[in-house]
């Protein structure tokens, strides 16, 4: 009554309504700014990077990368992450085109994946500490584990999202606001893909050099 | 490669987020290859000579890192007007300065400053 309705409609679902054309201007600014925070994020890792390359020769008489380190397992968890990365981009990739059931079954793919490597990584985590490679044995598994933990604890993450993804989908179905959130979690997976890139090259393959 | 014609509505440069099927599967054979390569290179020892090993290790990982970056986070020049790219690049920079600098640093508080407290009297990877 008091104001003139709008002119346009406005879509109940979106709080960014540049979004909504979708006519391929996607200066979106959340997927900028999630890009940003990945980007900062990146630095937190590269903060313990140099954390543990400034402790990896700290043995303080404990074990060595080369005595505890197991590389099959590094290799398959490896695979496992790469595999996943694809998935993820198969249910980008069914988000296109718009088919729901296709997009959820790659998500849970993704996910079952995500945590076939955290098992892995648990159980790595698990057999060194039964060793006695503890984090508080010498400064280079305290560096270890708090780098190799940090993006364990980041894949964690991930499937959460995942998880909440698939019932955001199953409920409201491929709308924009869940368009955006998917391709939120794309940047998230594949980053983390990237940084466990450093991991195995920098802790585990260099690791075995020494 | 696209099989159908509506993949290609979004198939134009808006980077970012969409990729093509063709790009993540090229991305992935390549991030295969430049994972076994190391791995073969670390488990087998087909070179005699660790530094090399490492060298080429560590080139590898650079290779798949951009492998990643191009084919999976379809980072580019125009993906949000190169803002992406800038901040990657940024990024970069501090990334380097980061990691070089604490290594850097710490190599010489080590061995101007605590002599006898480092067993090996190096930390590898040091200038």
């Amino acid at each position: 009554m008091l104001k003139p309705t709008p002119a346009a409609p406005v879509d109940r679902d979106v709080f960014h309504l540049d979004e909504a054309d979708g006519h391929g201007s996607h200066s979106s600014p959340v997927l900028l700014g999630f890009w940003i925070y990945l980007m900062s994020d990146a630095l937190i890792f590269a903060s313990l990077f140099a954390t543990y390359g400034v402790l990896s020769s700290s043995f303080a008489g404990g074990p060595s990368p080369r005595e505890i380190f197991e590389l099959p397992l590094v290799a398959l968890n490896t695979a496992i992450l790469l595999v996943s990365s694809i998935t993820y981009g198969f249910a980008m990739l069914a988000m296109d085109k718009g088919r729901v059931r296709s997009v959820q079954t790659w998500l849970a793919i993704t996910a079952l994946l995500g945590m076939s490597f955290v098992a892995v990584e648990l159980y790595e985590f698990g057999k060194l500490i039964h060793e006695g490679a503890t984090p508080q044995r010498s400064g280079f598994l305290s560096g270890f584990f708090t780098l190799v933990g940090t993006h364990g604890l980041h894949v964690s993450v991930g499937i959460l999202w995942i998880g909440i993804m698939l019932v955001q989908v199953g409920r409201f179905g491929l709308n924009t606001v869940n368009k955006r959130r998917l391709m939120c979690l794309s940047m998230f997976w594949h980053f983390l893909d990237v940084i466990w890139i450093g991991v195995f090259t920098f802790v585990y393959l260099l690791g075995m050099l020494r | 490669m696209s099989s159908s014609a509506d993949t290609d509505l979004h198939a134009h440069d808006d980077g970012q987020t969409h990729g093509t099927r063709k790009s993540y599967l090229i991305g992935f054979a390549l991030s295969a290859v430049l994972t076994i390569i190391p791995f073969w290179l670390v488990m087998a020892r087909p070179l005699a000579d660790p530094t090399a090993t490492a060298v080429l290790v560590i080139l590898f990982a650079v290779a798949q890192i951009l492998v990643h970056t191009i084919c999976f986070l379809h980072v580019n020049t125009t993906s949000e007007g190169g803002w992406t790219l800038l901040a990657y690049v940024f990024t970069g920079v501090l990334l380097v300065i980061t990691i070089a600098g604490s290594l850097w640093i710490m190599y010489h508080l080590n061995s101007n400053m605590m002599p006898g407290m480092m067993d090996s009297g190096e930390v590898a990877g040091t200038p």
